[in-house]
């Protein structure tokens, strides 16, 4: 395997669903290169910080208008339910 | 229904009471998805007010469509995908474009012939579990993803970030499992390169090899 074939396997490899044939390979590969560990290693890190980022919270303004919005609108789907 | 049962309840019990017409379920399941949703909103779109917009829309259309909701994909991914596209829509609007199809505008670049090689090639400085403690790297995360196209950066956001599978994140965007691979994988590289260029060690860094080329 070349480094390049390396790159099209990247995915399969990082998210751990590359065939066991290849991945012998890939790890053949990357014993011998340097760089290529090394990228392996920062494309983890990428989306392991990705991963961690946490969600944006609602501004409490919003989430009471949104609330609000969606009750009115049930309300006038559902007009039996209000009786 | 109380609240303690209600948030016991799966998704789809959730949805099916609100198919029956029952609100308080449906609240229940919005309560547990906006804050997912917003956040995708806000990583596509990078404005409060059209993340706001977006997610409303996402929660009013999800209400008028339940019914055509038949649990073939998670009530998760259903809500991503109603929201991805209201998300589109805004850009499309932004750019001032007509309705492109996502897959149409960008099909001949999707193959893995001009994958962009690795350059900047450096073990990082600190530790991801180091650097997410810190509030620069929201930032640097946030601009990176930011210099990213639309393309790479939803199938990166709803496969890495989402967490949703190949498959599902193919199904939402209505891409091919093998264009997603790609874009993925552009996407990762570019913010892997990105990402170095800030963080890595220059004292580590190492040549690109010769045999990429």
């Amino acid at each position: 395997m070349k480094c390049e074939e390396l790159l099209k396997q990247l995915n399969e490899y990082v998210d751990g669903t590359i065939e066991p044939g290849i991945c012998e390979k890939f790890e053949e590969h990357m014993a011998g290169c340097n760089p290529c560990q090394v990228v392996v290693d920062n494309i983890r890190k990428t989306i392991t910080l990705y991963k961690a980022g946490k969600p944006y919270e609602l501004p409490l303004k919003f989430r009471r208008t949104l609330h609000e919005t969606l009750r009115a609108r049930w309300k006038q789907k559902h007009p039996q339910k209000d009786l | 229904m109380t609240d303690r049962l209600a948030s016991e309840l799966s998704d789809a019990d959730l949805v099916l009471r609100a198919k029956s017409g029952e609100l308080d379920p449906f609240e229940t399941v919005t309560s547990r998805h906006e804050r997912r949703i917003y956040s995708l909103a806000m990583r596509i779109l990078r404005h409060q007010q059209d993340a706001e917009d977006a997610t409303q829309q996402t929660f009013l259309s999800a209400l008028e469509n339940l019914d055509s909701f038949r649990g073939e994909a998670s009530f998760q991914t259903w809500l991503l995908r109603i929201a991805t596209h209201a998300a589109l829509k805004t850009i499309r609007k932004r750019e001032g474009l007509k309705t492109v199809s996502l897959e149409e505008a960008t099909e001949p670049e999707d193959s893995y012939d001009d994958i962009q090689h690795p350059k900047f090639i450096a073990d990082w400085r600190q530790s991801p579990e180091h650097l997410v403690e810190k509030r620069e790297t929201q930032r640097l995360l946030d601009d990176a993803l930011a210099r990213l196209d639309d393309k790479h950066r939803l199938v990166f956001l709803l496969r890495d970030v989402e967490g949703l599978s190949i498959k599902e994140t193919a199904q939402v965007l209505g891409l091919t499992q093998a264009n997603t691979k790609v874009r993925l994988l552009r996407a990762r590289l570019q913010l892997r390169e990105q990402l170095t260029e800030a963080l890595g060690d220059p004292a580590t860094r190492v040549e690109a090899p010769v045999h990429y080329h």
